[in-house]
């Protein structure tokens, strides 16, 4: 086992390397530079700033020069400083941002699991029944629903008819006034509507999912062996197919784990979030390759670890599995 | 049920329901009920300290070092945090700032300064002539990444002979000098002998104007509070919060629910959705024209559009009106220049191009451009007339602009496709290296007239900002002109005629100026509408004491 994660990490060496580097070249493909942003239409700037900012920044270098600059600063852990008029250092970006991009990821991963793996498990006991017609309608419904358009006649609704929830932003204007309880709800309340929505869309796949594992698995020979063993078909359910119709989830939950630090740019932009996704969308409009590259190596890290777990956890789970390797 | 009932129907009348709403939660004492009836007491001539104001900004500040950022947001901020030595007034004449006067030379090339006694930086340290020099050596050195630096690399000496005065002198005048020393004025003592780009206070920063700043959550919000000790008097509003709201329909929804005091409307949200008496009892609407205008340049380079009869036809085949009614609900006025309507510099007396079609087919075909062969698009030579129209993703109006004139072309025979290309994109692989046909895209009008950046021909280069290759003779000597007179009688004769040439050569069509359409929350008194807007009182404002909404 020791040896086999060794080996794991050890692959993932030059897959990052990979990565990166066709990472580094895609960005550096699109046309425009963060010097022409900063410069262009704008008659107060001289010409020469232009090719100063460019030296600052080393773009008048090569890109293979580039690249392994950029290489000898990341192993040191340095991911350089943005490009972006803040001049300030790429990973105190994404660390303040990245905080409530996790915690709106969990909580609505989190939420997805709570209500999809049941809406799963009675759709497939109650095979085409009305229920698993309903429920299959409902979450495709959710599935097809655009989340801005949702998001905004929610506000409507409940912030400015009924003025239930805040409309946006993640704290009140009073904030740090409130007592530490009474902040923890501030944000909790903020989050509902957003978690809410985020959640919806998400629902769909997850208990499709869950239904047809459920009904592969409801079909083998140890359940019909349960059943005539006379156990409660709350048991034979609950028990001895969950736990098998749950395996797969495992894979599903390593490969959402890079999801965790994304965001959706259209998303945060509705509901006034500062996450992750705002970050890198406005770092590629402005052509902040320090900025661009640090969230895509710190993804592809989590991606690659999240299939590690996901394939430890697994075998882990599983002694079939465990057993053969 | 009566609710049930409501959410049916409001899709259909939503004016009206909007109306209820209002009715209803203040029937049922909801939590809105307050800012619905704010209470009347006879207070509202009295102004008094206290209150915060929030405000809404599409995006984040990128720095507060103003001299570091170019961004609109950056440099809101920056306004009520730092003063230049000179200023606008609201009628947009100069006005001292931290300069208490002011001489020009005769000969228009030394100015001097005196400046205030009585300004402190945030910090308590005392506001001198050594700062202004500081900022002045700050914006043209080399190492600084400033994108201000050009105008002030023309002046020859700059001088702090004693802690009030500032002299500056050039090698020759520049019209444009006086304006330029409106900028920011840095801390010298927090700022020298260090790198620029990584100092703190671009994160919080320290300056000498009416608020000084408390916190910053990168894409949350930014906290100001009043500066007691203002120059000028300590501002009544207590606090500004600018809060950071990326989409333009929730910030409008976040100010119906009273979570923001003040924001800039679109034109739909303007004409359409804020007419309901609960809207109107809550805010008020102000409406201006912008520093702005947008218009459609040809690029001269390209054959077909080298004959100003071709460039003149296709102004008389837009109809600007049109064009106002349609993008901007009628929130705007034509233009005619490249200047301010209403403005000193503004030329009325230019020639109009009104919605002619038959005007522009007769140029046409008078130019060559005929339907030779009847498949209904002008030819010339065995060539279509036919172009694409770029213009940047994400801004709307242009791209519906571009729709309207599509079709408008169309009808005298000229064939038009329209592409939208992200700005980064747009500027390098387009505009830059002169690869278009024509453009779509917009000038923010500055106060002072020089056009020289934008009109000259010695702007044509790769990186000029004249990317359509205008060049005339007589526009270079009247910009040179412009630019090197002090009067501004003998400067709007040079402007007037330099607009006639425009007018008559047509490199642009100039499309419309959009109105500016701020909305503030009613218990904001002391607002006055003027020709720079309603902000230039802004310390003056207030919120009678009884209507006062935050305590803290």
């Amino acid at each position: 086992m020791v040896l086999y994660l060794a080996k794991r990490l050890v692959m993932m060496i030059p897959l990052l390397v990979g990565i990166s580097l066709i990472s580094f070249v895609v960005i550096h493909l699109a046309p425009g530079e963060p010097t022409d942003l900063q410069t262009e239409l704008n008659p107060d700037a001289g010409v020469e700033l232009k090719e100063r900012l460019r030296a600052q920044y080393g773009l008048d270098q090569p890109l293979v020069v580039q690249y392994g600059q950029w290489v000898k600063r990341l192993a040191r852990l340095d991911f350089g400083t943005s490009f972006s008029q803040d001049h300030r250092p790429v990973w105190d970006k994404i660390v303040e941002r990245l905080p409530i991009t996790v915690l709106i990821n969990v909580l609505s991963i989190g939420l997805i699991l709570a209500v999809s793996i049941p809406i799963g498990i009675l759709s497939a006991t109650r095979r085409n029944s009305t229920f698993d017609r309903l429920t299959t309608l409902f979450v495709f419904i959710g599935f097809a629903t655009p989340s801005f358009w949702l998001a905004l006649l929610l506000m409507d609704y409940f912030g400015v008819y009924l003025g239930w929830f805040p409309i946006s932003g993640i704290k009140s204007l009073g904030h740090e006034y409130l007592s530490t309880s009474g902040q923890v709800w501030d944000v909790i309340h903020h989050l509902m509507m957003p978690i809410l929505v985020s959640a919806f869309g998400g629902l769909a796949g997850f208990s499709r999912y869950m239904r047809s594992n459920m009904l592969e698995v409801i079909q083998q020979d140890y359940i019909l062996t349960a059943r005539a063993k006379g156990l409660s078909e709350r048991i034979v359910i609950g028990k001895h197919a969950l736990r098998n119709a749950l395996l797969p989830l495992i894979t599903i939950l390593g490969l959402s784990v890079p999801g965790l630090i994304g965001g959706s740019v259209i998303f945060e932009s509705i509901f006034a979030i500062p996450g992750m996704g705002k970050l890198f969308y406005d770092g590629v409009m402005m052509r902040d390759y320090p900025l661009i590259m640090g969230i895509l190596v710190i993804g592809a890290v989590l991606t690659l670890v999240g299939n590690l777990l996901a394939d430890v956890g697994y075998a882990l789970a599983d002694p079939r599995i465990r057993n053969q390797s | 049920m009566i609710k049930r009932l409501n959410t049916e129907l409001r899709v259909k009348a939503y004016p009206f329901l909007v109306a209820v709403l209002f009715v209803v939660l203040a029937l049922t004492g909801c939590r809105q009920q307050q800012e619905v009836l704010p209470p009347r007491v006879g207070d509202e001539k009295v102004p008094v300290a206290g209150d915060t104001i929030i405000m809404g900004t599409i995006g984040d500040a990128s720095n507060l070092l103003p001299m570091l950022s170019t961004d609109a947001a950056s440099t809101e901020v920056s306004s009520q945090i730092y003063n230049g030595l000179i200023r606008y007034d609201k009628d947009l004449h100069f006005e001292g700032d931290l300069a208490e006067s002011w001489q020009v030379s005769d000969d228009g090339l030394e100015i001097v300064f005196h400046l205030r006694h009585d300004v402190r930086w945030h910090d308590g340290a005392p506001f001198t002539s050594a700062d202004v020099l500081f900022t002045y050596q700050l914006i043209i050195d080399p190492k600084t990444p400033t994108a201000y630096s050009e105008r002030y690399k023309r002046v020859t000496e700059a001088l702090a002979p004693d802690p009030y005065t500032f002299i500056v002198r050039y090698d020759k005048p520049l019209a444009s000098a006086l304006i330029s020393w409106g900028i920011a004025i840095h801390p010298k003592h927090l700022l020298e002998g260090q790198d620029v780009t990584t100092s703190p206070l671009s994160r919080a920063p320290i300056g000498t104007g009416p608020f000084r700043f408390v916190e910053w959550l990168p894409g949350e919000k930014i906290v100001l509070e009043r500066n007691e000790d203002y120059f000028e008097g300590a501002p009544y509003i207590k606090r500004i919060v600018y809060r950071i709201i990326p989409d333009s329909t929730t910030m409008f929804l976040e100010l119906q629910s009273g979570g923001l005091d003040q924001m800039g409307l679109t034109p739909l949200q303007y004409a359409r959705q804020t007419d309901a008496p609960g809207f109107k009892r809550r805010f008020n609407k102000y409406r201006y024209p912008a520093f702005a205008y947008t218009y459609l340049g040809y690029n001269l380079n390209k054959p077909m559009f080298q004959d100003k009869r071709v460039r003149q036809a296709l102004s008389y085949a837009i109809n600007k009106q049109e064009l106002i009614d349609g993008v901007l609900l009628g929130l705007g006025q034509p233009a005619n220049g490249p200047y301010k309507p209403g403005s000193w510099s503004n030329n009325v007396h230019v020639k109009p191009y009104p919605y002619d079609p038959q005007k522009a087919a007769m140029l046409l075909d008078e130019a060559g451009w005929r339907d030779h062969d009847g498949d209904g698009i002008r030819d010339r030579d065995g060539k279509p007339m036919a172009f694409t129209i770029i213009t940047n993703q994400g801004n709307d109006q242009r791209i519906k602009s571009g729709e309207i004139i599509q079709r408008r072309f169309q009808e005298i025979g000229v064939e038009v496709k329209l592409r939208v290309i992200e700005w980064a994109s747009l500027l390098k692989e387009f505009i830059q290296p002169g690869n278009f046909d024509a453009t779509i895209m917009g000038w923010t009008v500055p106060i002072d007239p020089d056009g020289y950046n934008v009109w000259h021909s010695s702007k044509t280069g790769p990186n000029g900002l004249n990317f359509i290759g205008f060049k005339n003779d007589r526009v270079d000597t009247l910009l040179e002109q412009g630019q090197s007179t002090y009067d501004q009688q003998e400067r709007k004769r040079v402007y007037d005629e330099f607009q006639q040439i425009l007018a008559e050569e047509q490199p642009y069509t100039f499309l419309f100026v959009p109105d500016a359409l701020p909305v503030v929350a009613h218990r904001f008194y002391g607002i006055e509408e003027a020709p720079s807007g309603i902000m230039h009182n802004f310390i003056r404002w207030y919120v009678p004491q009884s209507q006062q909404k935050y305590q803290r």
